[in-house]
């Protein structure tokens, strides 16, 4: 994708605040989400979990259940087949357990009865016999030589020896001489940081519903972020051709990059495949809290140096992320982003992923940022007060801008945290006064956002309407944005067009909807399916008048001659040409697929005022301004409802969310009462600011905005907190406990 | 020629080295050309790797063109949520 596409316009519907094409049925109930699903004959499908944070199967005698009156069939690791390679050998242990239980909750057997009371009376019948083996959850503890060992021989080759063999990759990233930096540093602040494992919370708990015939076909309705790569697990898991498979997906109750993968899914299948009947599993909260993928728990290193008037000489960050009983790369994705923000000549980051007894990490908006900037500008604001110097003074001072060469390699074109930092700096709230014991932080974000594998069809309906299809879950808007890019395009209203996400076999394949890459890429998409569709058009009325087909140009939703020499016709408009399309030629559609590149990179500024009450460590937000470059808003509701939730769920990890883990290595806390997300009554209005810098790399200049929301609130609410409580905190959350432990020294 | 700039960590794979010049026109070739001229770098490269080519990053795009005076930065392969 080059960095051509943009074109500077006026926009007649791209930008307003269109009805959402999904809001009656979800507030009258009629939205079918997974748990929705249901079929003929169908099955209860229920999972045995390990109690055991790591501990070898010696042995599951599944006979007495499989006798049970009403059950229908019983699987275990051993019912799926053997994995070459590693990283479907990875989703598939984890769905099902082989030999080890590796962390308290993993899924060791599964049973499909004709109810939940036969499935679940089945379940204790299963008799599993474990050898109890040393278990580590902490990754500062995974990290050393002699640690518990959770998976042998998955260490890449770039660890450096005589590392523990959980620490399973390392990467590096920089350029310049940090030690000649900080050489020339006034002063070094140097801080080490730990943030706890926090869940993506969505309210809807998975489902899925499976239906494997006797021939070999199979349908899977399930509630995910990518029904494409559904189907490549779960055909890969189950030996099925990805022709034989249909996956459609639900309505989503919120995903957050939870939705990324597959965790029962495979399993239903499997049930449904050996009971010869649908089968459906509904997952509890407890189940979603112990086996489905929180974010990454870490440990960090972080050393800055500053010469006395704001100037960064150095900088250079250690970081450990632990995402569970399994590899993964989270971990570069934070060594790249920590400094990003910064123009830097000298910089360091080195990254190691260390494998813990707990689940297996899932994506989660940004994954790997919020926790290496939290760290990064905990110490810039540090940095800030040992000056004196305003914290949006040093920011602007040391601020990434088009030509700087990144932390992470590449030389960044257009961006705009110079553009959000001055409107930040210019924002009433961050001169509003503060009353004693209040305390204002603010911090930046960054997220890289990506384009990815897209199909759109666009059909021309005989009535003027227009449906689209496209292939990504929406989970943040995207039919809304996707109408309006068309409608834009084609010139006609926004309540002519509707899209709908189709099933895995209505159309080409489509990656995640991950990577804040929906609006981006499948607008992208669709702008192009839209002038492939007036390509067309223009053609039929160019036959229409027996013109030559380059005579005739799209204008305000019709077709008109190119110029005088063209002849004389009146404007022919959309539905005018669809009317008579069966008689010009048949249907009419616009299609595009394709590979998108040129996301363009996101930038935020968050502003955050705080009380903490000395008393009992409880941290009030009394109020909270994001800004963010969105590229082109395309709905703004949506965008702002992106900000405000990523600002909300950072609010929540910052301030009270955590896995906490027992002696025993067993979770504490699998529920929302333990578990405390924040609810309305914590929460003061989020106030939104959208900043508007053109990405390049898309016709209207549309950026990703799903995932930089929730990177600036870790840093932004630490540094608020610090400053009200009067002690600088290094550890998320700050809960009532912690912030008490703080101030009592 | 193009030269490629490598991330930290790949140095060991690569003799040394964080900069590499090789002959290549497009990104599928500049991948077959570092795995021929630096095995070390093969089991990464086969992982995944993302490409940023002027400030653009790239995840696969084998036939993406690069101009002699570019910049061209080797990423792992680049993930979200």
């Amino acid at each position: 994708m080059s960095l051509d596409e943009y074109t500077r316009r006026e926009f007649k519907q791209v930008g307003t605040r269109v009805r959402r094409p999904d809001g009656v049925d979800k507030v009258t109930g009629r939205a079918l989400y997974g748990a929705d699903a249901t079929a003929p004959g169908m099955l209860v499908g229920r999972i045995l979990r390990s109690p055991h944070p790591h501990a070898r199967i010696v042995a599951i005698d599944t006979s007495a259940a499989g006798a049970l009156k009403g059950v229908k069939a019983v699987i275990t690791g051993a019912d799926l087949p053997v994995q070459e390679d590693n990283f479907i050998r990875d989703v598939q242990d984890n769905c099902m357990a082989r030999d080890k239980a590796l962390y308290d909750g993993h899924a060791v057997a599964a049973v499909a009865a004709v109810d939940a009371a036969t499935a679940k009376a089945a379940l204790k019948l299963i008799k599993v016999t474990y050898e109890i083996l040393p278990h580590v959850t902490d990754v500062d503890i995974a990290v050393k030589p002699g640690a518990p060992v959770v998976l042998a021989g998955r260490t890449l080759e770039n660890v450096p020896a005589g590392m523990s063999e959980n620490v399973t990759s390392h990467c590096e990233f920089g350029h310049g001489d940090p030690e000649a930096g900080f050489a020339r540093a006034d002063h070094i602040v140097e801080r080490s940081f730990r943030t706890a494992a926090t869940h993506q919370g969505y309210i809807e708990p998975h489902a899925a519903l499976a239906s494997v015939t006797s021939d070999g076909k199979a349908e899977l309705w399930c509630c995910t972020q990518g029904q494409f790569f559904v189907r490549t697990l779960c055909a890969a898991i189950m030996e099925m051709e990805a022709s034989q498979l249909r996956v459609t997906a639900s309505e989503i109750g919120g995903g957050f990059g939870g939705k990324t993968t597959v965790f029962i899914e495979p399993v239903a299948l499997a049930l449904s495949r050996k009971a010869g009947r649908p089968v459906k599993i509904v997952m509890t909260r407890d189940e979603v809290f112990r086996a489905t993928g929180p974010t990454v728990h870490t440990s960090m290193d972080i050393r800055i140096g500053m010469t006395k008037d704001g100037t960064i000489t150095a900088a250079d960050a250690h970081l450990r992320y632990s995402g569970g009983a399994f590899p993964c790369g989270t971990v570069d994705m934070g060594a790249q982003a920590a400094f990003a923000a910064y123009d830097l000549e000298h910089v360091r980051t080195y990254g190691w992923n260390v494998l813990t007894n707990r689940p297996k990490e899932a994506a989660y908006r940004a994954p790997g940022a919020p926790q290496a900037i939290y760290a990064v500008e905990s110490v810039i604001d540090e940095l800030c007060q040992h000056f004196g110097l305003d914290p949006i003074e040093v920011r602007l001072k040391n601020a990434a801008r088009k030509g700087t060469k990144s932390s992470y390699g590449p030389t960044f074109s257009d961006i705009g945290l110079v553009a959000t930092l001055e409107a930040a700096k210019q924002h009433p709230h961050y001169c509003a006064p503060l009353a004693p014991g209040q305390g204002r932080g603010i911090s930046c974000g960054f997220w890289f956002n990506f384009g990815g594998n897209t199909c759109v069809s666009l059909n021309v309906n005989t009535d003027g309407t227009v449906g689209i299809t496209e292939g990504n879950p929406d989970i943040g808007g995207s039919r809304a944005s996707i109408s309006l890019m068309a409608a834009e395009e084609l010139g006609i209203p926004y309540d002519r067009v509707r899209t709908i996400v189709a099933d895995t076999s209505a159309l080409g394949y489509n990656d995640v909807t991950d990577g804040s890459r929906v609006t981006f890429a499948v607008g992208l998409a669709t702008i192009k399916a839209a002038r492939d569709a007036v390509k067309k058009m223009c053609a039929r009325a160019a036959k229409i008048w027996g013109i030559d087909e380059e005579a005739v140009e799209w204008k305000d939703g019709a077709a008109v001659p190119a110029g005088p020499n063209a002849g004389k016709f009146p404007p022919m408009a959309l539905a005018e040409i669809a009317a008579v399309s069966f008689e010009t030629g048949g249907p009419i559609a616009g299609h595009h697929e394709v590979n998108v590149d040129g996301a363009g990179v996101s930038f935020g500024v968050h502003i955050v005022d705080v009380e903490v009450d000395r008393e009992t460590g409880a941290t009030k937000v009394l109020r909270y301004t994001v800004f963010q470059d969105a590229g082109k808003a395309v709905h703004p509701s949506y965008v702002e409802g992106q900000m405000q939730g990523g600002a909300v769920q950072g609010i929540g990890w910052a301030l009270n969310e955590e896995y906490i883990y027992g002696a025993d290595g067993r979770l504490q806390n699998p529920g929302f009462l333990d578990y405390r997300v924040p609810v309305a009554s914590d929460l003061p209005a989020i106030d939104t600011v959208i900043l508007e810098i053109p990405n390049p790399g898309h016709p209207y200049g549309v950026r990703g905005v799903g995932e930089t929301g929730i990177v600036p609130p870790l840093a932004a609410l630490s540094n608020a907190v610090s400053r009200s409580a009067g002690i600088r905190l290094a550890e998320l959350p700050m809960s009532p406990p912690r912030v008490l432990a703080a101030l009592d020294g | 020629m193009v030269k490629v700039r490598l991330w930290g960590s790949l140095r060991q794979a690569a003799e040394g080295q964080t900069e590499i010049e090789v002959e290549a026109r497009t990104f599928k070739e500049l991948l077959d050309r570092l795995v021929e001229t630096h095995p070390g770098l093969e089991p990464q490269i086969r992982r995944g790797v993302s490409l940023s080519l002027d400030g653009v990053i790239y995840r696969e795009a084998w036939f993406t063109e690069i101009r002699p005076e570019s910049e061209v930065v080797l990423m792992p392969y680049m993930t979200g949520g």
